[in-house]
């Protein structure tokens, strides 16, 4: 039976230690999915929030990150390791196209969603265009926001897996080896481990936005219908 | 308004019929009877012998598919078994050690005769070819140099700094052996590509010290590259030569194969494989050319 | 670039396999999105009027949608018991994530149906499943479609995952191209995907303002 065949997979020592071991393998995958994500952030919320704010080239913005998210993420990857010659710089930047979609649409959608109303009362109350969007916008936009990192990470996290094919560690090395050498338990059990450290990561941005999230904007976003849930995620 | 859900129809309709008439890849076929379906492995030049195998049927008057990159042998084999595919290009040597992993014999015609004995009811080799293509253990020039290294027989002192890049499938098949016939068992093995990009950018950057090739691999003297003898014959004869699934092939079919056979050389294999990576030449226009 | 690549495509036998390509990506992509479509929508009913289906049907679908799907086309035959290399195991794989994209939104349309609006329907004496077909659903196409939209975009970008066993589509121009070094295929590959997915999302587009005559009719008032 499979399900024997995987639990003793997970019961051999010799598949926790050493470099290609599953702490190792887990560890790499975190690394690439961090990485990643904290690229993404830095470039999408900036363009996200500003695009936002001042409401010029949306239509612009929402026609490239669709174009974006219909880019395949292993033509990417064989594109710029052919072009590059660096594993890492190649599976970076592929997962970084992946990542910024969700962030970029989280973000202008959060600003976008602040009514109207509660800006026109901050400028009302003398701050200026920069204080309003620190102080109410972001704020106000983060439910959303937050969605899109979840989002970005649980679609990282599913497709990192591709790395393996550049020779890069992660959970797809588990995989692939797993493939090219037909061993069914050790696919299932990356595929296990991969789809564990996923739903693990999005508990945990969960939590944090429960932590930064203010009361106040999660009371009225809650009442409006939970728009700070996450899109669905991606493979 | 119902034309355009009538075009929309259309459409797909005329996608769906396309896609299902050239590769099919709802059905498989491969059947008694069915359509003959040569697949390849995932490297170059078993894509070029499949074209070649699949250009020599047609010119037979044989109705053939082609299912490329496939990926490794555990799979094709697997393919072959429940009938996905039919036809094979193989090397001789690795394809007894994933039916026979105890066998030990390496020269081609021992090898080729353990093969007809080892392979299970249902597959079938036909003749073999002159051509072969090797795994070489492969070095840079100033590897070989500060080391001294030209043959495997030098392997034992050095192998503990040196870090190897081959294909996932390396340490199972070839691990213990080395170690066991050359008394080398290297500081690491790093996972590449079988004999790919990755493995070619892996030793040029200095991440790996020796890489595992190919001997028709056009890369080795592209680059200057040393090859490191194999004495003690570890790495068994590569003969290339068509696996097949017994049945399937026709009389004029079996004969069109072992025609290829007769005719492929490793020079002429290895000056095909440069003019597809240096010359950009299409597998298939290469592989109609070379059935005449 | 546009050269090297015109020159790929001066190839007869590189032509007609792009196209017979083309034709694969098609099918893998849109026959499972027909497929999730037709098991999210009454999935999505059931966990809408259900209450206690509601949380392990969308909690199922959040989870399948972190498996990569590498590994769900490769496992498919341990649960179909299909053939290694059949075009059904990316079929159903791809179906299995369009379910998953699609079932929330259809609770959301659903759940954004007015009350009002279902209480004629009942006063008018419809009965639920017909309520259902001839009023909920039809209310519930704008979000669905939204949904169709993003499930069609992102079928069409997984399917080239299946090239690691020989059944990507487009995708097969990125092993293709790798394997020898050879960009061409490669941002040909990318590059079609690309305008498939901007077609399929156009039709879709036209398919939404087609089967909506209604509520077109309602926006423009």
């Amino acid at each position: 039976m499979i399900v024997n065949e995987v639990l003793a997979w997970f019961g051999d020592p010799a598949h926790w230690r050493g470099p290609g071991g599953v702490p190792m393998r887990v560890a790499e995958h975190l690394y690439y999915t961090v990485v990643t994500v904290l690229v993404a952030v830095v470039i999408a919320v900036p363009l996200g929030l500003a695009v936002g704010h001042t409401g010029r080239g949306g239509v612009v913005l929402v026609g490239l990150t669709n174009a974006m998210r219909a880019l395949p993420t292993l033509g990417l990857l064989t594109f710029l390791f052919l072009l590059l010659g660096s594993a890492d710089v190649a599976t970076v930047v592929a997962l970084v196209v992946l990542a910024v979609p969700p962030v970029l649409a989280g973000s202008y959608a959060g600003v976008q969603s602040v009514q109207r109303e509660i800006v026109d009362a901050a400028r009302g109350m003398g701050m200026t265009s920069t204080q309003c969007l620190w102080q109410v916008e972001l704020p106000a936009a983060l439910p959303l926001l937050l969605g899109g990192l979840r989002s970005a990470v649980l679609q990282v996290v599913a497709t990192t897996a591709v790395a393996a094919y550049l020779g890069l560690g992660g959970l797809g090395r588990l995989l692939l080896d797993g493939l090219r050498s037909l061993d069914y338990p050790q696919m299932v059990a990356a595929a296990l481990l991969t789809a564990a450290l996923a739903v693990l990561l999005d508990l945990l941005l969960a939590g944090m936005a429960r932590l930064v999230v203010p009361t106040g904007v999660r009371l009225s976003a809650a009442s409006a219908g939970g728009a700070g849930r996450p899109r669905g995620g991606g493979p | 308004m119902k034309r355009i859900v009538a075009l929309v129809a259309a459409i797909l309709m005329a996608a769906v019929v396309t896609a299902c008439g050239s590769s099919d890849p709802l059905g498989g076929g491969g059947e008694q009877g069915g359509p003959v379906v040569v697949g390849s492995a995932d490297f170059a030049e078993s894509e070029l012998l499949m074209e070649i195998y699949a250009a020599a049927l047609r010119q037979a008057g044989v109705q053939v598919q082609t299912r490329p990159r496939l990926g490794t042998r555990e799979i094709t084999n697997r393919a072959l078994a429940d009938g996905s595919i039919t036809v094979m290009p193989e090397y001789s040597g690795n394809l007894l050690q994933s039916f026979d992993p105890d066998a030990t014999v390496t020269a081609p015609d021992a090898v080729y005769a353990a093969l007809q004995q080892a392979l299970p009811d249902g597959l079938e080799v036909l003749e073999q070819s002159q051509a072969e293509d090797s795994d070489v253990l492969v070095v840079t020039q100033q590897t070989s140099q500060s080391l001294g290294l030209t043959s495997m027989d030098q392997l034992g002192p050095v192998c503990g700094q040196l870090t190897l890049g081959a294909a996932g499938e390396w340490p199972g098949r070839w691990q213990d052996k080395i170690a066991e016939v050359y008394g080398c068992s290297f500081r690491e093995i790093k996972t590449t590509d079988a004999g790919g990009p990755v493995t070619l950018e892996a030793l040029r950057s200095g991440q790996v010290q020796v890489v595992n090739l190919f001997t028709t691999s056009p890369d080795i003297a592209a680059n200057g590259w040393v090859e490191l003898a194999d004495p003690r014959n570890m790495y068994p004869a590569q003969r290339i030569l068509p696996l097949v699934r017994s049945g399937t092939l026709s009389p004029a079919g079996v004969n069109a194969l072992n025609q290829v056979s007769a005719k492929l050389t490793t020079e002429e294999l290895t000056e095909l494989n440069r003019r597809i990576l240096e010359e950009r030449a299409v597998p298939a226009d290469l592989a109609k050319q070379f059935v005449g | 670039m546009l050269e090297e690549i015109l020159r790929y495509l001066s190839s007869p036998s590189n032509r007609e396999k792009v196209l017979d390509l083309l034709g694969e990506h098609v099918v893998l992509a849109v026959v499972p999105l027909l497929l999730g479509l037709a098991v999210a929508v009454p999935l999505g009913w059931a966990a809408q009027r259900v209450r206690w289906l509601r949380a392990p049907v969308l909690g199922s679908a959040s989870v399948l949608y972190t498996v990569p799907a590498l590994a769900l086309f490769v496992l498919m035959p341990s649960v179909l018991g299909t053939r290694i290399l059949d075009g059904a195991n990316v079929v159903v794989a791809l179906a299995l994530y369009t379910v998953a994209l699609l079932v929330r939104p259809v609770v959301d349309a659903l759940d954004a149906v007015p009350g009002h609006v279902v209480a004629a329907a009942t006063a008018m004496g419809y009965r639920p499943a017909r309520r259902f077909v001839a009023v909920e659903l039809p209310m519930a196409v704008p979000v669905l479609a939204a949904g169709v939209r993003v499930a069609s975009v992102s079928n069409i970008s997984l399917v080239s995952v299946g090239a690691f066993i020989g059944l990507g589509g487009l995708g097969q121009l990125f092993t293709e191209g790798f394997q020898v070094r050879y960009l061409a295929p490669i941002v040909l590959g990318i590059v079609a995907t690309l305008l498939l997915a901007l077609v399929m999302d156009l039709l879709l587009v036209g398919l939404r303002w087609v089967s909506t005559p209604g509520l077109r009719a309602g926006a423009q008032a």
